[in-house]
């Protein structure tokens, strides 16, 4: 056990600047752009034209009905999903046209930049906890093993999550796993984060602890897209808030103004029916 | 004439030689040159490239729908017709390989697409090509899902092998076959082949038994 597992501050090579805080200064430039990001799952139109601007140190959230196409949209920009069309590019990076086949190399291109926390936190339940932080830096990105190694324990620390390095997925609790799941993102040091849904599988319980740790992300300048039914958490941390529905961005505005004067009787409909769902 | 009890004793050791020196190298070679084979089977018949998947879907079905005897002779009797002649182990290698390359194939493949497709993902946003998703993050999922499986397709290979008898090669049913043929005790030297079989497969099996705790240490029980 190393001394800093007793409350002392780490002196790691990290001592100096905060873990958690981003590579990049939040200095509100143009990160990303997506414009016209169309998806079909067979006669199924998802996405119909989509477009997003994310900023450095923005927190875009997006929200809206089950099925209206968000989780697909936060897919995208990871690559994990190939739109039929519209352009997706990171500033300083390849524009990718998607109306013609985009070779595979674009989709390393966008998660050279992004890293995706999932809904259901998709940990590798073969390897440790520190090991599932430590596998993107050196097996992808070739950060030197001890480097890698300091780094991860550094942002576990972080978390509170330090003496659960050596212990296996199945031994954490769910909200345990997600902070894991984030700091496994947070590793890979990329200039978007993106949030699938981070709480809609954890129990009441343990929606707060993970909630907590998005937001002191979210403060220390990170950029970021969530997708969430947390509509409290919305208020509290977004920039922009995008309502989706039916494939579309209904309506897109600061949170203030989506909240408490909704100017689209769709998007009136569904914080109605979240924040007084008996009425 | 010696007694049934002393033939039994005289005759254990020979046979227990064959099986270590014939019956488990042969098992063993062939299942580990199997694997390999049934890996790349596995893979191309998950593969997109329907060329691919076709010839790994023809490769299984030959093998799981012809009798491994024939397998056996084709290679060993049938090859020197068309001028290839192998020697009885490379004849017994070859024919189980390919064997356990078909049955193994199908396992692995099971193996592979039980893993959820969460963690192919997970694979890929911290930047993984597929091949390193599938090497640091899928086989050692899929390994621990199919040793179950495998440990069976090992076993009856280790039983397998007496075919090898019927080409020449010197292993444990052989070695017992040729004592039965001098002494004329064909019952007791079959019976015992057999007891020496089994015990095998009981050391077998509890090093699968380990196997599987080994694997067993990241998951809920």
């Amino acid at each position: 056990m190393s001394p800093t597992d007793d409350g002392v501050p780490p002196q790691g090579p990290d001592a100096a600047g905060d873990p958690l805080a981003p590579q990049a200064a939040p200095d509100d430039s143009v990160l990303l752009t997506a414009r016209g990001i169309r998806k079909s799952f067979g006669d199924n139109e998802v996405l119909r034209s989509i477009d997003l601007e994310v900023r450095r140190g923005e927190v875009v959230v997006l929200i809206g009905p089950s099925g209206s196409g968000k989780t697909t949209v936060l897919r995208s920009l990871n690559g994990l999903e190939t739109p039929d069309g519209g352009t997706i590019a990171f500033t300083g990076g390849p524009e990718l046209d998607f109306s013609a086949a985009v070779p595979k190399s674009g989709r390393f291109a966008l998660r050279d930049r992004s890293a995706m926390v999932f809904q259901q936190h998709n940990l590798f339940p073969h390897m440790t906890v520190l090991q599932n932080v430590v596998e993107g830096p050196i097996r992808v990105q070739r950060v030197p093993k001890a480097q890698a190694l300091a780094e991860a324990s550094a942002l576990l620390e972080r978390v509170g999550l330090a003496e659960k390095r050596d212990a296996y997925p199945f031994e954490l609790s769910g909200g345990q796993q997600q902070r894991v799941g984030i700091v496994r993102a947070l590793a890979l040091k990329p200039d978007l984060l993106l949030f699938d849904e981070p709480t809609s599988a954890l129990d009441p319980e343990l929606v707060g602890e993970v909630l907590s740790v998005i937001k002191e992300l979210a403060d220390e300048g990170w950029t970021m897209v969530v997708v969430t039914h947390e509509l409290g958490f919305a208020r509290q941390a977004a920039d922009e808030v995008l309502f989706m529905d039916g494939g579309v961005v209904v309506e897109r505005g600061a949170p203030g103004d989506i909240f408490t004067k909704p100017t689209e009787e769709r998007t009136r409909r569904f914080l109605d029916r979240i924040l007084r769902p008996l009425d | 004439m010696a007694s049934g009890w002393q033939l039994f004793l005289e005759s254990f050791w020979p046979i227990v030689w064959g099986g270590l020196s014939g019956t488990i190298p042969l098992a063993l070679a062939s299942f580990a040159i199997g694997l390999v084979i049934a890996l790349a089977v596995a893979l191309a018949r998950i593969s997109r490239n329907r060329v691919l998947s076709g010839i790994g879907r023809f490769y299984v079905s030959v093998i799981r729908g012809t009798p491994l005897l024939v397998q056996l002779f084709v290679i060993f009797y049938g090859l020197p017709a068309v001028g290839i002649v192998i020697d009885p182990w490379p004849s017994a290698i070859a024919a189980f390989s390919l064997n356990v390359g078909g049955y193994a194939a199908e396992i692995i493949r099971a193996a592979i697409l039980s893993v959820p497709k969460g963690q192919w993902e997970a694979g890929y946003t911290i930047g993984m090509s597929h091949a390193t998703a599938l090497r640091r993050i899928i086989l050692p999922q899929a390994a621990r899902v199919s040793v179950p499986p495998l440990s069976n397709t090992f076993i009856s290979l280790v039983k397998d092998t007496s075919l090898a008898s019927l080409i020449l090669v010197t292993e444990l049913f052989r070695v017992s076959q040729e004592i039965a043929a001098f002494t004329q005790d064909f019952m007791l030297l079959y019976l015992e082949a057999a007891l020496i079989y089994w015990l095998f497969c009981l050391v077998l099996s509890s090093g699968q038994n380990a196997l599987e705790r080994r694997l067993d240490r990241y998951v809920a029980h």
